[in-house]
């Protein structure tokens, strides 16, 4: 039987999650250490029957100076999603690899590693290129990254289109002389 | 190949290169991205011994035009025209899931008429995104006809889109709110009349295809997905059903008015089909049958009244603080939106979950050794990956 609150009361006593927040009947989310989310997530698939890795994904706190990491697991059972976040520094970005706990969790983490400079020390080819191949430039989903200037820096400038004045157009171009436009 | 017969080759650690290539056992060779047996834009690394696949890497980026920046740049509603670009075939999932998103977030409400015309369109976003991954599936056997047959279809579903909406590609008919208008006059006929023509097509289709020798000897034994692979490589969608997994979100957690609609789970073991690439054929060709279904009867069902909900002037709209995370059954499997906002005009983040990051990166690299070179890319079809949902 799958209970939230009883969920919630495990997290809490377990790894000391911050509680579930309930954003509707089916989507939740909760808010552990960074180093408790590998245990935190193995507990949840092998004994609440979290089994689906949906996605992991990351929002930069630049105000904060931080990095959220979202770990979305999904119940097909209870019919029910789970986000488990986890803060790390922005300067020192460096998290624990799960690798081994999801076959996909390696390409997630080769992204993030590379959108957002995230280190996971021991993920295969973690320090591959994945979309991005030379890139030298800080992560570029980072808030501070800036693309227009980036766009400037590297791509030579083009003089684009001229316009012109439909009206102006029409007076001097088209119909020269006509006392009425 | 088995168990046994992988052992004769180096293993790959840490992806390390295990391959000697300077032995003469082993090649390697790049399928793609400029090749016919990729869909999109992707290649394949290939390391070859004779004509067998020993390893397989899957690169991306050659695609990437950063969408989940570009969001954070624009205004709420700037990104509208923007969501339904990251997916060619399919683009109105991500309309959908976006104007859903925000919809949920602005507390937004959606008339009833207008529920029921993005199931409509959703569905026949399917029947499309299938005409043309079906006659890709075909292509990659050598059977070029049938992709002549069902691309023909696929345009004549994209003209019914194009009198709906103006865009045969990008429609831009899911809008906050409701729907951009109500259908043309006499429209639904011609959707009648188009779905019956898709439907004999696809009786010739079915006829020419699953009865083909060199289809049935070649994509039987193809990439076979045993359901406890389902969990672990996070696999959804038809490559999940044809395993024997009964996962739809359409029926598991249904969302717009298919809890109102009459139709059950395809899966494998109830076509009598394994779990490779003729029995993914065979149920993805049953669950076009079911979308044209799915369509006649919202079509005999649909109610009357407004389709579109006005929202507050856009330029200055700005959406409460908070975070969802919503999710639709695409003809590829889950497609997600995660959005997060700040509380201004624009998206504080916005991360778009689409089925082919699993199916294409770490499912296709482990699916790929052991398969020849001429069936990687019919391998690659039957997962029906698609690579600009890897790079947004």
């Amino acid at each position: 039987m799958h209970d939230i609150r009883d969920l919630e009361k495990e997290l809490k006593r377990r790894y000391g999650a911050d509680g579930i927040q309930s954003n509707r009947d089916d989507l939740a989310f909760t808010a552990v250490k960074p180093h408790a989310v590998g245990d935190a997530l193995a507990y949840l698939r092998d004994h609440w029957r979290y089994v689906h890795l949906d996605f992991i994904t990351c929002v930069d706190l630049i105000e904060e100076g931080r990095l959220e990491l979202v770990y979305m697991l999904r119940n097909h059972d209870a019919k029910h999603d789970l986000g488990v976040k986890t803060r790390i520094d922005r300067n020192r970005p460096v998290m624990e690899s799960l690798h081994g706990h999801w076959a996909a969790v390696a390409t997630y983490q080769r992204e993030l590693r590379e959108m957002f400079g995230i280190d996971f020390p021991g993920c295969p080819r973690v320090d591959e290129d994945f979309a991005l191949e030379g890139w030298d430039e800080m992560p570029p989903m980072r808030r501070d990254f800036d693309t227009r200037a980036y766009s400037e820096r590297t791509y030579f400038p083009r003089p684009g289109r001229t316009t012109s004045d439909p009206a102006e157009h029409m007076r001097t171009k088209q119909y020269p002389g006509r006392a009425d436009l | 190949m088995t168990t046994k017969d992988r052992e004769k080759y180096p293993v790959h650690v840490g992806g390390t290169e295990p391959f000697d290539l300077e032995s003469g056992r082993y090649m390697k060779v790049w399928q793609g991205p400029q090749h016919p047996g990729i869909t999109g834009n992707m290649s394949l690394e290939l390391i070859t011994s004779g004509d067998e696949v020993v390893d397989l890497k899957t690169h991306v980026g050659y695609l990437h035009r950063g969408f989940e920046k570009l969001m954070e740049r624009r205004k709420w509603i700037q990104n509208f025209p923007l969501v339904c670009r990251i997916c060619v075939p399919e683009p109105d999932f991500n309309e959908y899931l976006y104007a859903a998103a925000v919809e949920e977030l602005s507390g937004l409400t959606v008339p009833e008429r207008a529920n029921w015309l993005r199931a409509m369109n959703l569905e026949m976003a399917r029947l499309t995104s299938y005409l043309m991954w079906l006659g890709g599936q075909a292509g990659a056997f050598g059977m070029g006809t049938i992709g002549q047959w069902t691309v023909t279809m696929r345009d004549f579903m994209l003209d019914l889109f194009e009198e709906l909406s103006g865009g045969r590609i990008y429609h831009m008919y899911i809008v906050p709110g409701g729907v951009r208008g109500d259908v043309p006059q006499g429209w639904f006929d011609r959707v009648w009349s188009t779905l019956t023509t898709v439907e004999s097509v696809l009786d010739d289709v079915e006829l020419v295809l699953f009865n083909n020798a060199v289809f049935k000897k070649r994509a039987g034994g193809l990439g076979v997905i045993d359901p406890d692979m389902v969990d672990r490589f996070g696999i959804t969608g038809p490559n999940a059903r044809a395993a024997g997994v009964r996962r739809d979100l359409r029926i598991d957690r249904p969302y717009l008015v298919y809890d109102e609609l009459d139709f059950s789970i395809v899966t494998g073991d109830g076509l009598g089909v394994e779990s490779d690439a003729y029995g993914r054929t065979k149920c993805r060709v049953a669950e076009m049958r079911q979308s044209i279904d799915l369509i006649r009867q919202m079509m005999d069902r649909m109610p009357e009244g407004p389709v579109h909900e006005a929202p507050p002037n856009v330029l200055h709209w700005k959406i409460p603080p908070g975070e969802t995370y919503l999710s639709a059954e695409c003809t590829r499997g889950e497609y997600g939106y995660y959005v997060v906002s700040d509380g201004s005009d624009k998206p504080r983040r916005i991360y778009v979950r689409g089925p082919s990051y699993t199916h294409a990166v770490a499912l296709l690299e482990h699916m790929g050794p052991g398969t020849n070179i001429a069936d990687t890319a019919g391998l690659m079809v039957s997962l029906h990956t698609y690579p600009p949902e890897i790079e947004r």
